[in-house]
């Protein structure tokens, strides 16, 4: 229904959108034993590390191979040859992960032949595991870089079975491929509605085992969690692989190339009709009947819609969001009667089209905020609470990264459960805004008044006219509490 | 109860501008001027809830509550009552007497508790309500409230209205009683003009009194006070000085008016801001009675042009609801003067009222509702929640308006709901408040909310062969529950379009 459209404007003001690497950095840190590298200068990865520290305040394994003037230049093999040795060193992890970045694909380093050489050169680290993506800064976002990441893990990793399927062999197991805007939160819900199916699900990327903000009993130097590397290996075996958003699906032919292994996508979880396909999905694949809990929670997230749709109906919203989690968000608030009349988004997706919108524009935050001048609220990441300040809008925080807030791993938006849990917050918002009437909040039209006008000259009038009161002027109004 | 409360009621009783109870014979009007509640059946509030609601609105007063935590602690901040300065009427004050207060009296905590008041917020007055349990042990806010006027030099006013004294409607005029015992009339205006009205029975929901004010304001009509919303003490006890008062709400205090009109010669009149109509005509009798009474004659000119200017303005914003609403079926349940005004009002953008309750109605408005919709009228006298169910479930209406506690009832079976009760956010007075109200009821019957809850459960239809297969609920008790294990799901049972 969307229309995409791009910024037409050369400067970005107070952008939106993140890059590629730091997607892609995201996703490995989904996989168990990791070590995501930026293959690029040390800033590229600080500035990443800083935001993903930010936003989950946890420990984030991120290196670097601190590229400068010089071996740019020349090329980064001795850079990445020594990132490798020193990671191997400090924190002998199973998987290595290289990123990309725009200073080294602007060089046209290839690290794809520098892994080969590598490996040639360093037995040492014949039992690690070595990815590369190409991610440059300057093309796509965010959710590029972890569509690119997850694809690149199947390719490099999943066995090609193609020849000779595999397929079904583990009857029970299922693949989950996430995107980017689930949260670690989301994640275990999901596992917790396959598992009461009594599917086992090899979730591809998991951060929900690595930044869901646990104790961990020893320290790590790598990622804490995640997708464990045997369990990437079996995937070939699973009956079915569930793609959730937009963003998966080209990880899912990838893996279905390479195993035949068949898969289904769900543009979202965050809503009502979806969840019911997506818990029919699990129950052929099951066998199994939807376990009276979800019975129970769909029941409860009907009433939600309903408690929710008072604050909801007609308001008119303004999101600034990555395109599964804009999909996401903005069709669930389209179904409660909000009006998704801004939508900024940072890269293409076809899943644009299908948004209840007249148009998503690719642009910044500025655009944003000029689009939410005329709305009731603002959602977007904790970048946005500036402009909801100066536009004095109530200001819903959604995505990554929100700095300025505790819990973010756990918040969920996909289920029954989660659908119901964002109708919840965001109605509350709204319903902390309520507007609140004051004298003056009905003008009478100048035409009106005029017809209402005694014959004679009004100052001849025996009283004050207007508000006679003044009580809005001389009595301070406090919007609670007292004034002695 | 008190000698004098019981003295207080048989007045109230006596009302000459209710209709209903002159209608009675003298024996039936002993009995009071509503059915006893039937318990186990009743709803609705006290009389103390009646007084507070009533005069709480006067925004610059405390409003001290002489009773167990619950009279306060369980009711305030429950209404959207606004206030254009002071919030003090905001603040919820109580004696929260103990134990020992009902062994040996709360007279004394009362008294100091007065005091308190006065020494930390100094409000122009206080209002000290009785509630059940400080009556039943005797204790005498007369008394009280008396002594600590002449000890604080500043006038603290009893309610009595103890909740066990009768329903909610009562408590409204006993409310009303003690404005007119304490306060209306005991200080004068600062000045006086030909067009000085009161309002009485307006409490200023959500801001409507500001819906009107203006209109009003443009005319030069003055509002000498608003008894109560928006109103301050010294209003109120000079609004005797006023040329004619206006009754809002139906019969809530129409004592007020009655009385003024006996002791201080002020007409009065009945009229309603809901609906365009009923807003042209309120100004039309405004003017009318003021002209009466000393008024400029233009006074009528000018009013009918503005009603001209506003009614226009009116029907164009609301053009555009018109197509989408025409023939939309509402079942309004609500009391009082609303079951008829509020027909009215909807049936200028034509929706169909398929049906009205008129549980608080006054033969006077079951009359109005006659001349409004015919005498195929469907009145309701006393709906059962089973029954309103039924109705929206069954789609014999299209959305409901009521008020927030039967709101789950259309909820639940699906259906839009609108609150047009006092719990509300949304102003319905006037000119813009009609434009408002239907705004929101095409906000609540188009919202896609309504498409999405009544997706049936996709597990219904493949459940009947998948759980077969697995005989754990035997099939006579299956029968017998309607619909065997899942029948706590009622998501299937009416899931129609």
């Amino acid at each position: 229904m969307a229309k995409t459209l791009e910024s037409k404007k050369a400067c970005a003001v107070n952008p939106l959108k993140m890059s590629q690497p730091l997607g892609a950095s995201y996703a490995f840190m989904g996989l168990d034993s990791c070590m995501p590298v930026m293959h690029g200068s040390q800033g590229c990865t600080s500035f990443g590390l800083v935001l993903l520290v930010r936003h989950f305040k946890e420990a984030i394994p991120l290196q670097t191979t601190a590229m400068n003037e010089v071996t740019t230049i020349l090329g980064g093999y001795e850079n990445i040859e020594t990132a490798l040795l020193n990671i191997k060193k400090r924190a002998a992890p199973r998987i290595i992960a290289i990123c990309s970045t725009g200073l080294t694909e602007t060089k046209g380093d290839d690290v794809v032949g520098y892994l080969n050489m590598v490996r040639k050169r360093k037995p040492e680290l014949d039992d690690t595991a070595l990815i590369y993506v190409s991610t440059p800064d300057y093309v796509g976002a965010f959710e590029d870089g972890w569509r690119h990441a997850v694809t690149g893990i199947i390719q490099h990793i999943v066995p090609d079975t193609s020849a000779n399927p595999v397929v079904g062999q583990a009857a029970r197991q299922v693949n989950v491929l996430p995107g980017c805007h689930l949260t670690p939160g989301d994640l275990e819900e999901i596992k917790q509605m396959l598992d009461d199916f009594g599917l086992s699900a090899i979730m591809l990327p998991d951060v929900s085992g690595s930044l869901d903000g646990h104790i961990p009993p020893d320290w790590r130097g790598t990622t804490l969690g995640g997708t464990k590397h045997d369990d990437i290996l079996r995937m070939g075996e699973s009956i079915a692989t569930l793609a959730i958003g937009q963003q998966m699906q080209d990880a899912a032919e990838a893996l279905q190339q390479r195993t035949g292994v068949p898969y289904e996508l769900f543009d979202r979880l965050t809503g009502l009709a979806c969840n019911d396909r997506f818990l029919m999905t699990l129950s052929r694949l099951s066998g199994k009947p939807v376990p009276q809990r979800y019975r129970r929670q769909r029941s409860q997230l009907l009433d939600a819609m309903l408690d929710g749709h008072f604050y909801l109906g007609h308001k008119k919203v303004a999101i600034g969001a990555e395109p599964d989690l804009l999909f996401a968000a903005g069709s669930l608030l389209h179904e409660m009667g909000a009006e998704l009349h801004t939508c900024v988004t940072t890269t293409h997706s076809p899943v644009l089209d299908k948004l209840p919108a007249e148009t998503a524009l690719i642009g910044d935050l500025e655009d944003l905020e000029k689009g939410a001048a005329e709305c009731d609220f603002m959602m977007t990441h904790s970048h946005g609470r500036q402009a909801a300040e100066r536009l004095n809008k109530p200001f819903f925080r959604l995505g990554f990264p929100i700095f300025d807030r505790i819990g973010n791993a756990h918040r969920l938006m996909v289920g029954y459960r989660g659908t119901r849990q964002f109708i919840f917050e965001v109605a509350n918002l709204m319903m902390a805004h309520i507007p609140h009437a004051v004298p003056d909040t009905w003008p009478l039209p100048d035409a009106a008044q005029r017809v209402a006008m005694p014959s004679q000259a009004v100052a001849e009038l025996p009283w004050p006219t207007g508000p006679q009161r003044g009580n809005a002027q001389s009595e301070p109004r406090t919007t609670d509490g007292v004034t002695p | 109860m008190s000698v004098s409360l019981k003295q207080k009621i048989a007045e109230v009783f006596d009302e000459p501008g209710c209709d209903k109870n002159q209608g009675k014979s003298e024996k039936e009007r002993k009995k009071g001027c509503t059915k006893q509640l039937s318990p186990g059946a009743a709803a609705g509030g006290c009389a103390f809830d009646g007084a507070k609601i009533a005069l709480q609105p006067i925004v610059d007063v405390a409003h001290l509550v002489h009773g167990p935590i619950a009279c306060e602690g369980n009711s305030w901040d429950n209404r959207h009552s606004y206030s254009s300065g002071s919030q003090l009427y905001r603040t919820g004050f109580t004696t929260d007497i103990n134990e020992l207060d009902v062994i040996y009296g709360g007279e004394k905590r009362l008294f100091k508790s007065v005091r308190e008041i006065i020494e930390k917020y100094n409000p122009p007055a206080v209002f000290v309500y009785q509630t059940c349990v400080t009556a039943l042990i005797g204790d005498d806010i007369e008394a009280v409230c008396k002594k600590a006027s002449e000890k604080f030099g500043k006038p603290v006013i009893p309610v009595n209205s103890p909740g066990f004294a009768g329903p909610k409607n009562l408590g409204n005029k006993l409310g009303g009683e003690s404005v007119l015992d304490y306060v209306i009339g005991t200080e004068e205006p600062e000045f006086t003009t030909p067009y000085d009205i009161n309002i009485i029975g307006e409490y200023n929901l959500s801001g409507e009194l500001w819906q009107i004010k203006p209109l009003l304001d443009a005319l030069g009509v003055r509002i000498l006070s608003c008894i109560s919303g928006d109103g301050r003490y010294h209003e109120v006890a000079s609004s005797h000085r006023a040329k004619v008062n206006m009754m809002v709400c139906s019969k809530s205090m129409i004592n007020i008016a009655t009385r003024m009109q006996q002791k201080w010669g002020i007409p009065y009149f009945e009229g309603s801001f809901y609906g365009i109509g009923d807003m042209s005509d309120t100004l039309r009798q405004i003017a009318r009675l003021l002209v009466q009474t000393g008024a400029g004659a233009d006074l009528i000119d000018r009013t009918e042009r503005l009603i001209e200017v506003e009614e226009a303005r009116a029907w164009k914003r609301l053009e555009k609801y018109k197509a989408r609403l025409k023939g939309k079926r509402v079942l309004l349940i609500t009391g009082g003067v609303k079951s008829w005004s509020v027909v009215s009002a909807l049936q200028e953008v034509g929706m169909e009222i398929v049906g009205t309750s008129v549980k608080k109605s006054t033969r006077e408005d079951k009359e109005k509702i006659k001349e409004i919709m015919g005498d195929d009228a469907h009145m309701i006298d006393d709906m059962t929640p089973r029954e309103m169910y039924n109705m929206l479930r069954d789609a014999r209406a299209d959305i409901m308006l009521s008020g927030g506690r039967s709101q789950f009832i259309a909820l639940k079976a699906r259906m839009p709901w609108l609150d047009i009760n006092q719990e509300r956010y949304h102003p319905y007075a006037g000119y813009e408040g009609m434009v408002e109200l239907v705004e929101e009821i095409d906000k609540a019957l188009y919202n896609p909310v309504w498409e999405q809850v009544r997706i049936p459960a996709p597990w219904d239809e493949v459940d009947a062969g998948m759980l077969a297969a697995e005989p754990f609920v035997p099939p006579a008790k299956a029968e017998g529950q309607g619909g065997g294990q899942h029948g706590h799901d009622h998501g299937h049972q009416h899931a129609h379009a």
